[in-house]
């Protein structure tokens, strides 16, 4: 009884949530909204046994993406700009995104629902993967073309995002040093890099693994960026490239190495999987945390840059 | 009705407002935060699939690829993020076309 209300609840609140996000004035407002949704829906997947994917929204879907669009607050106007009449627009909007989810839902739950899925495929194959915990396996080892080009995806993204903002603004100097914010972020250190790395340990078992570990230590550098004088790191500097490249030249290289010996790509000699999967992980940590960090920008807001330009 | 039906009706509901937002509103920001309410309705209705299955355990398979979809999903909205204020800083500047930037690139 207590589930099925939970489940009703949060499946009748996300898309709630979803449509106060577009539908409030005031971006600051929907930026909160957002969040809210974001840790709505890490709760819904807590729900449907998926803790990984519930620590990672937690962390970077409703955590780093909050960040990002906060600080987007800081240049853009307050008001979306709406000219269109609001009341009869409403009625409209409700009207399509309810016959949308009738088409779509019809769709989905039209398919047959006898199927068994991959899964017990992947429970047969989980002893040769190095690993116990599925998800780690399906990630790192039966499906790791997928994580391979997830991280030149974010590569390529870093650099995008780098390329059409190039400057990296220190924090100027002379902002004063909120002391509360500075003992914070000292005291949370030791227990982000604590979490982070018992994350990495406990994805060849459990929930958990690179990405988690990884967007916790970025949070943890944005909280950096924020609090003290550290600037979002600069691509121009040699040591953060090699960081950025730790993970994909590592997890290349690892998967190239079977084609010397007679393997296929990606194929990893099952009596060294653990250990190759643990390694890379730990590589793509580095990668990932550096780029989720890239993303976020240190830099203040051009609004106040055109005082001084005509 | 089993609980991965609620979560996938709930998921096309959040999939539908998304769209519906994208095609509404001008504003960059507001178009990012749709575009990302979008990704998150076709995450939850692919996780919810994953709870299809009748007995055991998860499909672990969805669960990956999700996994590197929310990944995937908050790169591209850091380069939205970064083109807007791309757009924002040269527009605050005037002169669009060819202004250069006062860091130079």
């Amino acid at each position: 009884m207590m589930d099925a209300l939970l489940d009703g609840g949060l499946a009748l609140s996300l898309p709630f949530l979803a449509w106060l996000v577009l539908h409030t004035e005031a971006l600051s407002q929907a930026v909160v909204l957002f969040v809210a949704m974001g840790l709505m829906s890490a709760l819904a997947w807590a729900r449907l046994e998926a803790p990984d994917i519930a620590l990672v929204e937690a962390a970077v879907g409703t955590g780093l993406t909050g960040a990002l669009l906060m600080h987007t607050l800081s240049w853009t106007e307050e008001t979306a700009p709406e000219t269109l009449t609001r009341a009869t627009r409403w009625v409209w909007d409700i009207l399509a995104a309810t016959a949308l989810t009738g088409v779509l839902g019809w769709a989905v739950l039209a398919l047959p629902t006898d199927s068994q899925g991959l899964g017990p495929e992947v429970a047969a194959r989980l002893a040769d993967s190095g690993v116990e915990h599925p998800v780690t396996a399906v990630l790192l080892n039966f499906r790791g073309y997928d994580t391979l080009l997830e991280i030149a995806v974010l590569l390529v993204a870093a650099l995008g995002a780098r390329a059409v903002n190039p400057r990296t603004d220190r924090p100027k100097l002379e902002t004063e040093h909120d002391p509360l914010t500075g003992e914070l972020f000292r005291m949370m250190t030791p227990a982000v890099l604590l979490l982070a790395g018992y994350l990495v340990w406990v994805g060849a078992h459990g929930p958990g693994g690179a990405f988690q570990a990884g967007a916790i230590l970025a949070g943890g550098g944005v909280v950096a960026i924020l609090t003290t004088r550290m600037g979002t790191p600069r691509m121009s500097s040699r040591r953060v490239r090699w960081a950025l490249l730790t993970g994909p030249l590592l997890f290349i290289g690892v998967a190239v190495a079977p084609l010397f010996s007679g393997g296929r790509l990606l194929e990893f000699p099952p009596r060294l999987a653990g250990t190759l999967i643990f390694v890379v992980e730990l590589a793509l940590t580095v990668t990932i945390t550096l780029v989720l960090l890239m993303f976020f920008p240190g830099a203040r807001p051009p609004k106040v840059e055109p005082e001084g330009a005509p | 009705m089993s609980s991965w039906v609620l979560y996938a009706l709930s998921g096309m509901a959040m999939f539908s407002v998304g769209l519906v937002g994208l095609f509404a509103h001008r504003h960059v920001v507001k178009r990012i935060l749709a575009s990302n309410i979008m990704g998150s309705g076709v995450l939850l209705v692919l996780v919810a699939l994953a709870r299809r299955v009748p007995s055991g355990a998860p499909d672990p398979i969805p669960h990956a690829l999700v996994l590197t979809g929310i990944v995937v999903s908050v790169s591209s909205t850091a380069l939205g993020v970064a083109l807007a204020r791309r757009i924002a800083r040269l527009q605050s500047t005037g002169d669009v076309s060819t202004h250069s930037e006062p860091g130079g690139s």
